[in-house]
């Protein structure tokens, strides 16, 4: 009873989307307000609606109903509890209603809690945030019904992928989904501006908030992946150039160029040609991503539930919403200009680099990605070549090193104008001090890849640079230093979240270079008693043991390592086998010094020699590893403090319709790109 | 000037969508991305040489062995369970009057023997090869696989995996097709 009431409700969720598509675009058309209004309780309906039919289907994993198809494939009735619900997006079907629940959250959230905003522009964004929602729905009901009966119903279910049955997995795809769904909002906002065939310093202002906070998600949601990756998969790295990481990780560098050129929209009202387009290319790079990990026209590691016929229905998706989307853009941005204009040296320029750096390495990982299937249309399929680590290292890393030089100037130069000179000066401590960092690492490993010490030296740069700027705020250094002059809560309130964020970035910089110049890797393989040497560390396979999980069977070796003064630890790498599904998982044990980690992985046994047994061990030192989960929560914290922050909320309704004057729609005569 | 600079990206977008369309549609069709061809394929074939498992079963072969006409190369294992799926395949092929030579990858002689009697044994001739020598040579990245080599000894196709049912059909027999022309 409880899935067809789910089936019945999509069914409503998808005429209610169907509705909301074009009734508010109406009313905003005729300047009707009783149609535009009924927008806003629309998109909560729509909310209502898809929020039942997902619990309705979480109930069914819960209960662990296996008359329902979905269910019976991907849950188990000996499942953990926190998988039986985490498998409710661990597959196709599932995570497509995770994904239509999440856009109609944000189309929601728009209808409460955008109250500022002209109720065009308000009715606009609704609309197109419904067809979206429309589009997904369609694929949802159509192909990928999450509710498909079986009959009869099978005594037990198939399992979830034991790969995917991970705390750090359960809440990755959500979050991610927040971060990839999240910057729809954005991508309706453009279009709704460009219908408008207006946009200003406010519309910049109501745009960014959503830009922040799908920002924020994203970010989140890779590093969740990427630290499920590094402890789980047993491969001793976090990063793989995988083409589902790239996937998520494109839209991240547009979207963080988008988070920088909303900034120039509000307080400068310029730079928005660029900003719409960036919106809308965003929004693609999500929806491109969503299409390379379901299509199965690449392999991955990741790629799970790819299924071609999908792939054609997330491809028209994706033409209808992105074409329709740039032939608007085409038409309607040489009517939307702006007059402002700004010297070499200003914050606008630093952040036009910005943009043009991120799109630009996005490009080139866009191209690293997807060159193999371009190429194998060209030449039909003769020639199948995989790019990997060494093209992106040597062609992304470059690219990036100019923009971790600009950072610093960025939020230090002014508006409109500024004199190099003066900012030079500002930054004498953080150049001296970045310098002496590269010298001192060069000392302390000189024979490591001579980008290290660069790349350490870098992060000190940004690190330093984004304390100055926080020290000129707070004009620390202005009076004489005296120590009652200091008001705590005064110098933390200046704290805002971009010095969160690059800071968050330097302290990354360094976890990255030190785990990818730095790491050492030993694979052995030991007998039970046996002991081996490596570099200063004694590594002793003391017992092994074999014991009985929630639903799998545990071989867990207990490794003791001598360190060179004499400190041991202890070390419990597992191997978990899950007799659902046949498959075998890796735990990776890891030991923390916040400087270094130590992580072992067991590897498979084999008989040698006359039935003694031996474990092939993996074991690494990972250098600066923790200050890369450490650096990505910083800047996750420095977006929640940007979305804190109640001056993006709040918008000043005089001030902002003053702003929006008609003078705005006059005749294209300065570009603005 | 302008509206052809904000036309441009509909332009790549309109040719990424269009690759993308055509692989999503090939992959419908039965590609596999996770099949990359081997080098080999258009080339002579590497040398092979290889001894018989033993007395009673039929086999050592070179490549001279090859020549002189369409033959099935096919590299195969008695722990390799894909391999018995094929198994009913290979013996079609040996039926339609294809000599399959097969390359015996990694195994012990007393497995062998034992599955080739349980399984019966389809082959022209087995190549032992207990130590995989052969199977580098030949560019093998795992068992079952199976080449096509032509009159004159150039491999013209290559598969990797089981020939199931399907495979034989929209694959290796228009395949063979191919090479005897």
């Amino acid at each position: 009873m409880i899935p067809e009431i789910g089936q019945f409700v999509l069914l409503l969720a998808l005429l209610v989307a169907g509705v909301q598509s074009f009734i508010p675009l109406l009313g905003a058309s005729q300047k009707n307000s009783a149609l535009m209004k009924t927008g806003s309780s629309m998109a909560i309906a729509q909310f209502f609606l898809i929020l039942i039919a997902f619990f309705a289907l979480t109930y069914a994993f819960v209960v662990s109903d296996f008359s329902v198809y979905l269910v019976f494939k991907n849950s188990h009735s000996l499942k953990p509890m926190l998988y039986k619900i985490s498998g409710v997006w661990g597959n196709h079907e599932g995570s497509m209603l995770l994904w239509a629940l999440i856009l109609a959250i944000f189309g929601a959230a728009v209808a409460v809690f955008a109250n500022g905003l002209p109720s065009t522009l308000k009715a606009r964004v609704i609309s197109v945030q419904a067809m979206i929602g429309f589009c997904f729905l369609t694929f949802i009901v159509f192909t990928s019904n999450p509710f498909d009966r079986l009959d009869p119903p099978p005594l037990n279910g198939l399992g979830l992928n034991p790969i995917l049955q991970d705390p750090g997995l359960a809440f990755h795809p959500p979050l991610l989904y927040l971060g990839y769904v999240g910057f729809s909002v954005a991508f309706s906002f453009a279009i709704a501006g460009l219908l408008e065939e207006q946009i200003d310093g406010s519309w910049g202002k109501w745009v960014r908030p959503w830009v922040i906070s799908a920002w924020t998600s994203l970010t989140a949601g890779i590093v969740l992946g990427s630290w499920w990756a590094y402890y789980e998969l047993g491969w001793g790295g976090w990063w793989f150039w995988d083409p589902v990481e790239n996937a998520s990780f494109m839209p991240w560098l547009f979207g963080t160029a988008l988070l920088h050129s909303v900034i120039v929209v509000e307080k400068r009202n310029t730079l928005k040609i660029w900003t719409l387009l960036l919106a809308i290319l965003t929004f693609f790079l999500c929806l491109l991503g969503t299409f390379l990990v379901r299509s199965g026209v690449l392999t991955s590691v990741h790629a799970f539930a790819s299924d071609p016929e999908r792939g054609i229905f997330i491809l028209m998706i994706l033409i209808l919403a992105v074409g329709g989307a740039l032939i608007l853009f085409a038409l309607k941005a040489p009517r939307i200009t702006s007059s402002v204009s700004f010297s070499f040296f200003s914050r606008e320029s630093a952040i036009i680099l910005n943009n043009l750096i991120l799109t630009f390495s996005s490009i080139t990982v866009l191209l690293g990605t997807l060159y193999p299937l371009i190429l194998e249309s060209i030449t039909g399929g003769t020639n199948s070549v995989s790019v990997g680590p060494p093209y992106f290292n040597l062609t992304f890393v470059p690219i990036m090193i100019p923009l971790l030089i600009a950072i610093s100037f960025g939020p230090l130069l002014a508006w409109k104008h500024n004199n190099l000179a003066v900012i030079a000066n500002k930054l004498k401590i953080a150049l001296i001090s970045a310098a002496v960092a590269a010298i001192i690492t060069y000392i302390i490993v000189p024979d490591g890849p001579i980008l290290a010490p660069i790349a350490i030296g870098l992060a000190i740069w940004i690190a330093v640079g984004s304390l100055t700027e926080w020290a000129m705020k707070t004009k620390l250094f202005d009076k004489p230093f005296n120590i009652t002059n200091l008001k705590f809560s005064y110098f933390i309130r200046a704290i805002s979240g971009m010095t969160f964020a690059h800071l968050g970035l330097s302290i990354l910089i360094i976890g990255i270079t030190g785990s990818s110049a730095w790491q050492t890797e030993f694979i052995t393989s030991l007998y039970l008693g046996e002991s081996k040497q490596f570099k200063e560390h004694k590594i002793t396979l003391e017992k092994v043991e074999y014991f009985s999980g929630p639903n799998y069977e545990v071989e867990r070796a207990h490794l003791l390592i001598t360190k060179p003064n004499g400190e041991t630890l202890k070390f419990m790498p597992e191997r978990r086998f899950f007799p659902v599904s046949g498959q075998t998982t890796t735990e990776a044990s890891i030991k923390t010094t916040l400087l270094v980690d130590l992580y072992a992985v067991l590897g498979e046994s084999k008989v040698h020699q006359k039935s003694e047994k031996k474990w092939t061990l993996r074991f690494f030192i990972n250098p600066l590893i923790p200050w890369i989960w450490f650096g990505a929560v910083l800047m996750v914290c420095g977006g929640l403090l940007s979305l804190a922050n109640p001056s993006h909320w709040t918008v000043n309704l005089y001030a902002s319709r003053k702003k929006r004057s008609p003078a705005k729609i006059s005749e294209p005569t300065k570009m603005d790109i | 000037m302008t509206r052809f600079l904000l036309s441009l990206p509909i332009f790549f977008f309109v040719v990424l969508i269009g690759i993308l369309v055509l692989l999503t549609l090939e992959t419908k069709e039965g590609r596999d991305p996770s099949i990359v061809p081997s080098a080999l394929i258009g080339k002579k074939a590497p040398k092979i040489d290889l001894p018989a498992i033993s007395d009673n079963i039929p086999g050592g072969f070179n490549r001279e062995d090859l020549l002189g006409r369409v033959t099935v190369v096919n590299v195969f294992a008695s722990w390799c369970a894909p391999c018995l799926i094929e198994h009913k395949q290979i013996e079609q092929l040996t039926k339609n009057g294809i000599p399959v030579y097969a390359i015996n990858h990694h195994d012990k002689v007393t497995d062998v023997s034992l599955w080739l009697k349980k399984n019966g044994n389809p082959y022209e001739a087995i190549g032992f090869d207990p130590d995989g020598r052969a199977s580098i040579e030949w560019g093998v990245s795992g068992v079952p696989e199976t080449y096509i080599i032509n009159a004159k000894g150039f491999i013209t196709y290559k598969q990797s995996g089981p020939i199931t049912k399907s495979v034989l059909k929209k694959k290796i027999l228009p395949e063979l097709e191919k090479a005897k022309k």
